[in-house]
Order: structure tokens, then sequence, then C-alpha cells
């Protein structure tokens, strides 16, 4: 197998990437190519142009400001993991990063790709949603900065027009202390998860919920923040009661079936994992307050 | 008509210059353009592992990345491990566990577990079944390949002590 006849080019410079953008509209960017060279020996993909994004040194940075965790598009996975400053302000990131794809592809694999290609299920566009990211999108003498919602639109399909390129990813970092978990079910450690639940959560001095965000992916197709149990849970006591609530929040999205899952064990996965992710938070939190 | 790069590509420590069609992946690149075979290629499409080769010293998939994307770069693959007939101490260790049975896997995973082995030289068994996770064995059921990183890292252990 090999990609169908296409056009290459390699700039080195982001403006070059855009211009190259603006010029030629039958074009995909390569980024680490481990979803978009697949689909293209596959021969799903068959562009005229193909865009490589691996010599634009600037698109490689992780940046921590206050408030938010910055990554330029090209940063790899590998990357991300070993950083210190991820580490420290974002350890749910590192979790979540272990059940990406493996060790090789990690090397390669970027999370402006990731989040470019935006499988239900992959952890990176959990993460974004779980943080409430902010996307900026750069085109020829243009750039626009979208939120989560405004991004995400829907089964491997993001707000990017043609044209634009993701830039950069921010994530909205949490002030510590705070809980967090990421839970995930996946045939074999690696694949795709056929669903994962992230939460990151705070309590009160009385042991209340004071913030918390749960996010559910591989269940719909775009993953989800759940935003009612989120509001409505603040304040109360985090017991068996309430994750339950927040498991029966989580099966109540609509579930998508494909030849491999159906939707009811798709919503299963999710109820489970939700209840488990929140206790597992909550817990946690508590440990870190006593030490 | 085809799109066509001149490139320049270390393999084993031995210069080459070629001129490849852009669509040409790393690993045909290896396997038909240089006749190095043993990089093997399973799946095509990033899931099996049997293609990975180590591009300045990272193990990554030769099927998912483009010969002209290592212009300027060393590439390891499986040949250059064994001096002569002198195995590294990881092939030794495949062969006394009987860690291989087909073998068709086993370049793949040598190129892995040598990265794997140079960054985490005392790895647990755990450690050594998730750098395996992403190379496939229809063969072994892992436990052998599992016993022969673990003696590995074990032998270059003694070997350090011992200097």
């Amino acid at each position: 197998m090999k990609p169908a006849r296409f056009t290459y080019h390699d700039p080195a410079a982001i403006a070059d990437v855009l211009a190259l953008l603006a010029e030629h509209e039958d074009s995909r960017l390569l980024a680490g190519g481990q979803s978009l060279m697949p689909m293209m020996n596959f021969r799903f993909v068959q562009p005229a142009h193909l865009i490589d994004l691996n010599r634009v040194a600037e698109l490689g940075y992780i940046r921590a400001d206050a408030g938010t965790l910055a990554f330029g598009a090209m940063t790899r996975q590998r990357q991300i993991q070993r950083d210190a400053n991820v580490q420290q302000a974002c350890p749910i990131m590192i979790e979540a990063l272990s059940h990406v794809g493996h060790r090789q592809t990690r090397a390669r694999g970027t999370i402006g790709g990731s989040i470019s290609h935006f499988d239900p299920s992959a952890e990176l566009c959990n993460m974004a949603a779980l943080h409430d990211a902010q996307f900026v999108l750069a085109r020829k003498g243009n750039q626009r900065t979208l939120g989560f919602d405004q991004f995400a639109r829907g089964y491997l399909t993001t707000a990017i027009e043609p044209g634009e390129m993701l830039q950069e990813i921010r994530l909205q970092r949490w002030a510590k202390p705070y809980g967090f978990a990421f839970e995930e079910f996946a045939m074999r450690h690696g694949d795709f998860a056929i669903c994962a639940v992230s939460v990151l959560l705070t309590l009160t001095g009385s042991g209340a919920i004071d913030a918390i965000a749960i996010a559910v992916s591989g269940v719909a197709p775009t993953p989800q923040r759940l935003r009612g149990f989120e509001a409505a849970a603040r304040g109360q006591m985090p017991g068996h009661a309430l994750c339950r609530e927040a498991a029966l929040q989580a099966a109540a999205i609509e579930a998508m079936s494909d030849a491999y899952t159906t939707a009811a064990y798709r919503t299963h996965l999710a109820r489970v994992l939700t209840y488990r992710a929140l206790e597992k938070a909550v817990a946690r939190f508590k440990s870190q307050d006593m030490t | 008509m085809s799109d066509t790069r001149n490139i320049s590509v270390v393999v084993n420590g031995k210069s080459y210059q070629r001129t490849v069609d852009t669509r040409r992946t790393l690993g045909d690149f290896l396997r038909l353009d240089l006749g190095l075979t043993g990089t093997h290629f399973g799946c095509e499409h990033g899931v099996c592992g049997a293609c990975t080769v180590r591009v300045d010293g990272t193990a990554v998939r030769s099927c998912l990345m483009l010969a002209v994307q290592a212009n300027g770069k060393s590439v390891q693959t499986v040949e250059g491990m064994a001096e002569g007939d002198i195995l590294t101490p990881l092939q030794t260790a495949f062969r006394d566990r009987h860690a291989l049975q087909c073998g068709f896997c086993t370049p793949g995973i040598l190129m892995t577990m040598a990265e794997f082995l140079e960054e985490n030289p005392a790895p647990s068994e755990a450690d050594v079944r998730d750098a395996l996770s992403g190379n496939l064995c229809r063969c072994t059921g892992y436990q052998n390949i599992v016993d022969a990183v673990l003696q590995t890292a074990d032998t270059l252990r003694k070997t350090r002590d011992a200097a």
C-alpha cells in the first residue's frame, strides 16, 4: 500500500504554510502522520498537495502562562508527556497521554494533529473539552480564536475551514490543589478508547463540591461535558448519591453505535467510568489535603 | 507525472543518496530502494509495529513516515544491530529465551526495545509490557519476549556494575 500521488511541500515557516494553503485548494497538512498517513495509505484521503509541517520549528512549544497552558500544534505527544511544566501543572494530561497509542506513535504524533483529526474517543480531544480549550486558527492574513463548543462540529469534524490551520491549543488550567481522574476502557491498551471519562474538581473546607468539570468521550460524536450536573453539583457532598447522579447524567448522553460497539454498551461504560472517575477524583483531593 | 526529491540519508552508518517519489514511505525506501529487507511491513497503517525503525535514535513506524521526511537524518534498522556474527545482548537474550518463532515481528520489536532499554535501564515487567504494547506478535504470546527484555536489562546492569 502506498499513498496516491501528491505534490509535496515542506515549508519551514508558518507564513509559508499559510501561503501554500491559500494557493492550493485540494491540500492536506501533514503533522505527525499517525492518522493521516494510514488514511492516505488506504487511499481514503487523496490530496493533490501535501504540506508537511515537520520542518516548521516555530509550531513546537509548550508555554505555561498564568491560568493557561499553551501548546504549539506540532508539539509531539511524547514531548508533552516528558515536560516538567505539564507534569507539575496538569498531571491529568500525563495520565491521558499514557493511553494515546504507543511509544512509537507518541514519538511522532502531535497534539495539533490529534485535535484536528478529532476522533470522538481521542484522549487529547477529551482533555481539550475538560479544560475549556481555546483554539487559535490561522489563515493567510487572518487569525481567529474559538472556544471548544464552537470548534467541535461533529464526528471527525471541526470548525477548521479550507485554507486554515490549527496553530495553537490553549488549555485553561486549574489552580492547585484539585482532584483529578482519567478513566478509560479500550479493547487493548493503546487502542482507541471505546469510552473515556475525565474529572477535575475542588472541594470546600467542609468537603462539599466547590468546582467540577466532567468530560465524557467515545459516546457521542464529540466529547461531552456534563454541564447540567456540574452546575447542580456545586455545594453538594460528594458521596455515593452524587457519584450515582453523575453516572446517570453520563448514561443519558445519546450514544453512537457501530459494527463493533453498540450504543447500549457505550452507555454502560459511560455510567460505570463516570462513577469511578468521580469517586477517584474526590479521594485524590482528600488525600492531598491531608499531606 | 510523479513528484520526486533527491534525498540523502544515513542508514546504519552508511550514507545513501537517492531520488525518490515523494509518496514513497520510509519502509518501502529501505526495502525496495536500498534492499534492506530486514524491516518488515505487516499492516502498513501503523497498528502492528513490525516496520519500526529508529530515526535519529527514536523508534517510529516506517510505514507512517515518508522517505523524503528522513532526508538529512540517520536511520537505524535491524541490520545495523549485530556486528558480523556478534549479536547485541538484546538479540542474544531473544535467542536464549525463545522470544521469536516465525520472526516476522521481531525486527520491529528489537528496534522498539533497544530504544526502550536505553531510556529505562531497570524496567519492571509492567514497564516492558507497556512499551511492548505497540508491537503485535501472533506466535509467542509475548511472555518470552518480556522475559528476554528483562534478561537483557539484567545483563546490561551486570556489565555496568563490573565496569
